[in-house]
């Protein structure tokens, strides 16, 4: 047993398209954000906002985001389980099939080919292969948890099964469609009841994909990094179940004042609020695990990447329980409010979580321990946090004046403003959200320099399998 | 309620959102713990050589603050509709809020612009006050297709000149704003081909003046003759009653290049103005009628002078 080796080919690979993913789908979103600043540069259809923006999620969501969570669950599965990830085979093409689904969405996406359903578009050939990654990717991460070596599951693969499991059940319902060609597509469900299985969908690719997933990375990067044991035991089984529980519910309050029934837009509400909690869970039990260890944090970029994140995440988990009350929803909804919460999860939260991950394992894979450059660490760190706080800024001043300005009435019962004013009035903000995004681009393409100078010359490395230790043995 | 077919799906809603709630307090009572004294336990499971976990007790100010939203969640479930088809204590339903928003902003404003009403639509075209409501009114409901100088753009007509499809009559302004309008003209490029739709183009740019090919053009007017004066006029003048345009004018909808007229008759046109009777009332169109009516005024006069 003990000359056997943890399967790093995998994780490497994921690894490093993570950062190239992210290099892509972040231009392409500062492209779209220039577009909104500069109408001219849409200059032709295929480069057309409406067909880069769903690119632009697509991209930065299942692309660099979902190489992320295959990268680290795998590494993490291994390592916490002590044994050989399953069926690798299956593990190799996961990679190569997850690669050419983001293949496809390329090509696909600004030819115009959509099935229209948001973070849902690719039509139903591509569906299909996602499914069947997605199967091989449970088979591969469940089958090293049924043949681990320890006795008890560690905390962070709870949360990379439940997201796994999740996103298969998400992805299958939502994506019912009936092809009439090759390249298109009709949902199976009409009206309203479209709608909240598309938001059932949209809202828990948010919680499984983009919270649980991310919080399996959370729970196995900071102890690691920090060198701190989990904060409490006690709390991640509370707020694992409460959360899984609880999230499957938040979706209708995207559809807050529309034809969906009272009672649903109620639960919705009520859920997303319960939610607070749960959410807050994750975030106290990570910060806390850095107690007796503060000092780290002045020294190590890594944890900087890390507990900021964390930090992030608590802010938008509660905003977003704050936007689902409807009263609040009724000035935020449809506004760029919307717009900032979500870069505020996604950039913050998602994007540095990953980050931070990133510099963690980049260099374990060619047998060392370090990044090229801890300097370039620290300076991504800065470009990247300043991004982030101009484009939620930004986002937040240009939605609650969006928001202020559409609900404004003359004396008369007339709308004070007419749309396009409060469009001319965004301008200014849409600007600033262009530089946020330049800055955080910029970090990714340090972070790919750094990378390029970790691995030059390096050779590719596996680490040998480990004995379970403690109560396990 | 209708929102269900039957009532198997109302009580599945509420055993959900009961169980989930329940067992919310399930797994917080479960797991609240007394404080003991003393040092925390460290868990003796170790994964990957240094992953450990404390048992720390719940954070008691995070305990409180699920507590409160799980009360908040009862306390709203039974005050709202939510819990499956029961209306709630308080008896609100959105559609009746809206209804009695709408209510009373019909009260508070309906008078404001309903001492228009009775005016003739030229006065009212000519008060100051009228038009500063019709003006924004025109700006949030007509800006989008007429432009918010009411200068249009292709396919929607400027608003400012004095020309008019249907009659610039104040009655007939205030009826084409009211009830809306479906342009039509049918395509003629099956029936006359390509070379006898460019005839019928120089034809019809002959007609204001524009450049044309005269041996074209002359065929055209036969062709014109034949198929068109039924709608546009022997004159070309056009007829306000079909609203089939002036052709004479100088002012064109969808433009004066030979593409383009050689598109409008080998395609024909179809363009609607919708109608705002239903939502907006007789009482803002008339004001929106007086409003269109001045910016046509104010703006055709200089015209008319070049004239």
């Amino acid at each position: 047993m003990q000359s056997q080796t943890y399967n790093y080919k995998v994780v490497r690979q994921f690894a490093i398209m993570t950062v190239v993913w992210g290099i892509v789908g972040m231009l392409v979103g500062v492209i779209v954000a220039a577009q909104l600043v500069w109408p001219e540069l849409n200059v032709a259809e295929w480069l057309h906002f409406g067909r880069l923006r769903p690119l632009h999620t697509n991209a930065v969501i299942f692309a660099f985001g979902g190489c992320a969570l295959f990268a680290t669950s795998y590494y993490c599965v291994q390592r916490t389980c002590h044994t050989r990830l399953f069926a690798p085979g299956l593990a190799a093409f996961t990679f190569w099939g997850w690669q050419l689904v983001i293949l496809l969405a390329a090509i696909s996406l600004p030819l115009g080919f959509t099935s229209g359903k948001e973070y849902a578009e690719l039509e139903w050939p591509i569906d299909i292969l996602i499914t069947v990654v997605w199967v091989s990717y449970a088979v591969v991460f469940f089958g090293t948890i049924a043949t681990r070596k320890t006795t008890h599951i560690y905390v962070a693969n709870w949360f990379y099964g439940a997201f796994i499991l999740t996103v298969a059940l998400l992805h299958l319902v939502n994506s019912a469609e009936v092809p009439v060609s090759l390249t298109k597509s009709y949902s199976a469900y009409a009206g309203v009841q479209d709608a909240m299985i598309q938001w059932w969908y949209g809202h828990n690719a948010v919680g499984f994909f983009l919270t649980a997933g991310f919080l399996g990375m959370m729970y196995y990067f900071v102890p690691k990094q920090a060198g701190r044991p989990v904060y409490s035991y006690r709390l991640s089984v509370v707020h694992f179940w409460a959360l899984i529980f609880t999230y499957m519910w938040a979706g209708p309050h995207h559809l807050h004042f529309t034809a969906l029934p009272d009672w649903t837009q109620s639960v919705g509400m009520v859920f997303s609020l319960i939610l607070l909690a749960p959410s807050w869970g994750g975030m106290i039990n990570g910060i806390m695990t850095l107690s007796g260890a503060w000092h780290k944090l002045r020294t190590d970029p890594i944890l900087k990447f890390l507990i900021t994140s964390l930090s992030f995440y608590g802010m938008s988990t509660f905003e977003g329980p704050m936007m689902s009350i409807k009263t609040v929803n009724a000035l935020s909804h449809y506004t760029d409010w919307t717009v900032g919460h979500v870069h505020s999860g996604a950039l913050g939260w998602v994007a540095m979580v990953s980050i931070g991950a990133m510099y963690y394992l980049l260099p374990r894979m060619y047998g060392k321990t370090e990044m090229y450059s801890t300097k370039l660490i620290t300076a991504h760190f800065w470009v990247a946090t300043v991004g982030i706080v101009l484009y939620i800024a930004s986002m937040w001043i240009s939605g609650v004046m969006q928001g202020l300005m559409w609900r404004a009435t003359n004396p008369d019962g007339t709308l004070t403003y007419s749309f396009v004013e409060a469009v001319k009035a965004s301008y200014p903000f849409w600007a600033i959200r262009v530089v946020g995004g330049v800055l955080f681009l910029t970090g990714m393409l340090i972070m790919f320099y750094n990378m390029v100078k970790t691995i030059a010359g390096q050779k590719a490395y596996e680490a040998p399998v480990l004995a379970p230790a403690g109560a396990h043995a | 309620m209708a929102d269900f077919v039957s009532g198997f799906w109302n009580a599945w809603v509420m055993v959900l959102v009961f169980l989930s709630i329940a067992f919310c307090v399930f797994v917080l009572v479960s797991n609240t713990t007394k404080r003991t004294p003393g040092p925390v336990g460290l868990h003796d499971h170790v994964w990957d050589e240094t992953l450990q976990e404390y048992n720390n007790p719940l954070p008691r100010w995070w305990m409180y603050m699920f507590w409160i939203t799980i009360i908040f969640a009862i306390t709203y479930l039974t005050l709202y509709p939510g819990f499956g088809n029961n209306q709630g204590k308080l008896g609100w339903s959105a559609a009746g809020q809206w209804e009695a928003e709408q209510k009373a902003a019909a009260e508070k404003y309906g008078p404001i612009f309903a001492k228009y009403r009775s005016m003739d639509l030229n006065a009212v075209a000519g008060d100051k006050e009228a038009n500063e409501m019709g003006h924004r009114m025109f700006l949030t409901y007509c800006a989008q297709c007429h432009g918010a100088d009411a200068k249009g753009a292709k396919g929607f007509p400027n608003l400012t000149d004095s020309d008019w499809l249907y009659g610039g009559d104040p009655e007939v302004i205030r009826t084409t704003i009211l009830e809306g309008r479906q342009g039509m003209m049918p395509p003629f490029g099956p029936a006359l081909g390509a070379d006898g739709v460019k005839d019928v183009a120089n034809y019809v740019r002959s007609l204001s003046g524009l450049a044309n090919d005269s041996l074209r053009a002359q065929r055209g007017k036969e062709i014109f003759t034949q198929n068109c004066v039924a709608c546009h006029g022997p004159e070309a003048k056009g007829t306000p009653a079909l609203g089939a345009p002036n052709l004479t004018d100088k002012t064109w909808l969808y433009g004066s290049s030979e593409a383009t007229i050689i598109e409008t008759v080998t395609h024909g046109r179809t363009n609607r103005m919708p109608a705002w009777k239903e939502f907006l009332g007789e009482d803002k169109v008339h004001l929106l009628a007086g409003y269109v009516l001045s910016v046509s005024k104010n703006a055709a006069a200089p015209v008319e002078e070049k004239k």
